[in-house]
């Protein structure tokens, strides 16, 4: 990647790599056809090609490439969770991450900042001892920390006691990185077209057929396609697009709103999250500063901002940096997210034959893209789910058998 | 702001209201445990117009509401006896305690 970089800059004219080929014409037949040209099904598609030499694959998509969540989200990558299967999960995700931008060839802008979550009262403190315990016994940096730690490492932070929820202390991760997430999904969508795998934009999946519990075809605006294999891989449209196979899901569909403000000089290092305040916040490379919340109040399926969520995000920015108050808001968003019970997503195999799912990413999957890719792969090759993903089965419900990830998902990301 | 119309109050900030959930029956107190877990777990999640409880935080009223989850409009609010004409045993089953 090095030698590379310097040969581009040494080179007199540059020619832009166009990311995909012009969408080809829809076959009628494909092995696996994945539903979701975002990070998940584009990262899927990649492994199925690479790992697995499947690449009669075509990734299909309603809109554009990568332009649900993928191009919504804070871009937060991190593994500080709460649970054992969580937490060993989100870890596999972080080793991908530090290869990604090798791998995929092209600079993912994997920015190794540091993550800190605030605790404003006993409650909290004793929640981030027992992450961080859980974190080091499977081998995650993770420590908790007292505010002159705090101090050290961001010292714009109001760290008084006269601060209405003063902060007692923090669960410091310092793998917690921030990846430039448009890139992520490129980087997949070429490397998958590279090996042969099709992916076709503005392509909307409007049914199924099925034969008892085998889907044979996937109707779509373009024409009906015949599959060997399906992957569902469209997060805040689990719902509506498992209505259509036929599968029951545990999802509320919820909007999940973020913001940035202008570009400042860089002022803010780590990536700052305070459960209790409902606020996250960390700087981009250009100078923004990026912040979200927790998930809007009800669910639903639109993507406005609303005032209610500026207000009360700026009101805890500020209390937590009182210089915020002279900062001006740029651009405002928001995406749906796919939100479970117990905040843990819902992948693996199904009650249907060779329909496969990924789904119930809620608020937090960006950071998982490249682990789901790669074991989602996995388990479309083999009609089997690895063991990593066992605890995130669909029927864990039906057993009462939850994966509790609240604790760690109070902050949407 | 938006405002939603509470039943017993009028017209109010939607601030002060609680989302409650989709309004479906409730399985017997016998049901099996497979039903009842759809019920506790799953969810229709429709996009469209849906009828939902929802909760008047300051005066601990909840009521029920018609709302177009497409594009967030509130259709109509009014008071649960409108739909529950008779009383809801709940502890209709055997006591297990
Ligand atoms: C504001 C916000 C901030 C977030 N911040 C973070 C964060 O900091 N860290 C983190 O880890 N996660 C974060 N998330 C969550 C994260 O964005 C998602 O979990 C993740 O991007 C999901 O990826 P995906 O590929 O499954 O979904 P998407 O990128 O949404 O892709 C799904 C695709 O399916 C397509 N689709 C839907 N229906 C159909 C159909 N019928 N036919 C064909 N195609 C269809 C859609 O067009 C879409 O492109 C955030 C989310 C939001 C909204």
């Amino acid at each position: 990647m090095a030698f590379g970089l310097l040969k581009f800059g040494l080179r007199r004219t540059y020619r832009a790599r166009g990311i995909l080929p012009p969408r080809p014409a829809l076959k009628s037949s494909y092995d696996v056809v994945i539903i979701g040209a975002g990070g998940h099904g584009l990262a899927a598609a990649h492994h199925l090609a690479k790992d697995h030499g499947i690449t009669e694959v075509a990734v299909l998509d309603k809109g554009y490439l990568a332009g649900g969540n993928t191009a919504r989200n804070t871009a937060i990558v991190r593994s500080n969770y709460l649970t054992p299967e969580g937490v060993r999960f989100y870890d596999e995700a972080m080793q991908l991450w530090r290869g990604l931008s090798h791998e995929l060839g092209l600079n993912l802008m994997l920015s190794n900042r540091g993550h800190l979550t605030l605790a404003h009262s006993d409650a909290a403190l004793r929640t981030m001892r027992w992450r961080a315990e859980v974190n080091k016994h499977q081998g995650v940096d993770s420590e908790l920390i007292d505010p002159g730690e705090i101090r050290k490492l961001c010292p714009q932070l109001d760290l008084s006691d006269e601060a209405r929820w003063p902060i007692l202390g923090a669960l410091y991760h310092p793998p917690g990185a921030t990846a430039r997430h448009d890139a992520v999904a490129w980087g997949y969508a070429h490397e998958a077209s590279r090996r042969g795998v099709e992916i076709h934009e503005h392509t909307e999946v409007t049914g199924f057929r099925r034969e008892g519990s085998r889907v044979t075809a996937v109707e779509t605006d373009r024409g009906t396609i015949h599959c060997g294999r399906v992957l569902q891989a469209v997060a805040g449209n689990s719902t509506r697009v498992g209505d259509m196979v036929g599968l029951r899901m545990p999802i509320r569909t919820v909007p999940l709103q973020a913001c940035v403000s202008v570009p400042i000089m860089p002022v803010i290092d780590p990536i700052i999250v305070s459960g209790s305040l409902h606020t996250y916040i960390w700087q981009t490379a250009r100078g923004e500063l990026v912040m979200g919340g927790s998930a809007d109040p009800y669910p639903g399926y639109t993507t406005r901002s609303t005032l209610d969520f500026k207000e009360g995000l700026m009101a805890h920015a500020m209390e937590l940096f009182p210089f915020l108050g002279e900062v001006r808001l740029n651009r405002q968003w928001a995406g749906m997210t796919d939100m479970t019970p117990d905040f843990s997503p819902i992948m693996g195999k199904t009650p249907l034959d060779n329909y496969y799912i990924d789904a119930g990413w809620g608020t937090w999957g960006f950071k998982a893209t490249p682990v789901c890719g790669k074991r989602m792969a996995e388990t479309v090759a083999n009609d089997r789910a690895p063991e990593i993903i066992h605890a995130f089965d669909m029927g864990r419900f039906a057993r009462f058998d939850q994966v509790g990830e609240r604790g760690a998902a109070s902050v949407g990301h | 702001m938006k405002l939603m119309n509470c039943p017993l109050n009028g017209w109010r900030n939607i601030g002060e209201f609680v989302y409650g959930g989709e309004v479906r029956p409730a399985p017997g107190a016998d049901a099996d445990t497979e039903t009842w877990a759809d019920w506790v777990f799953m969810v229709d999640n429709q996009a469209g117009v849906v009828r939902e409880w929802w909760f008047h935080a300051p005066t601990s009223y909840w009521f029920i509401a018609e709302r177009d989850t497409a594009n967030d409009t509130l259709i109509r609010t009014y008071p649960a006896a409108e739909i529950f004409t008779e009383r809801v045993e709940f502890a209709s089953g055997e006591k297990s305690s």
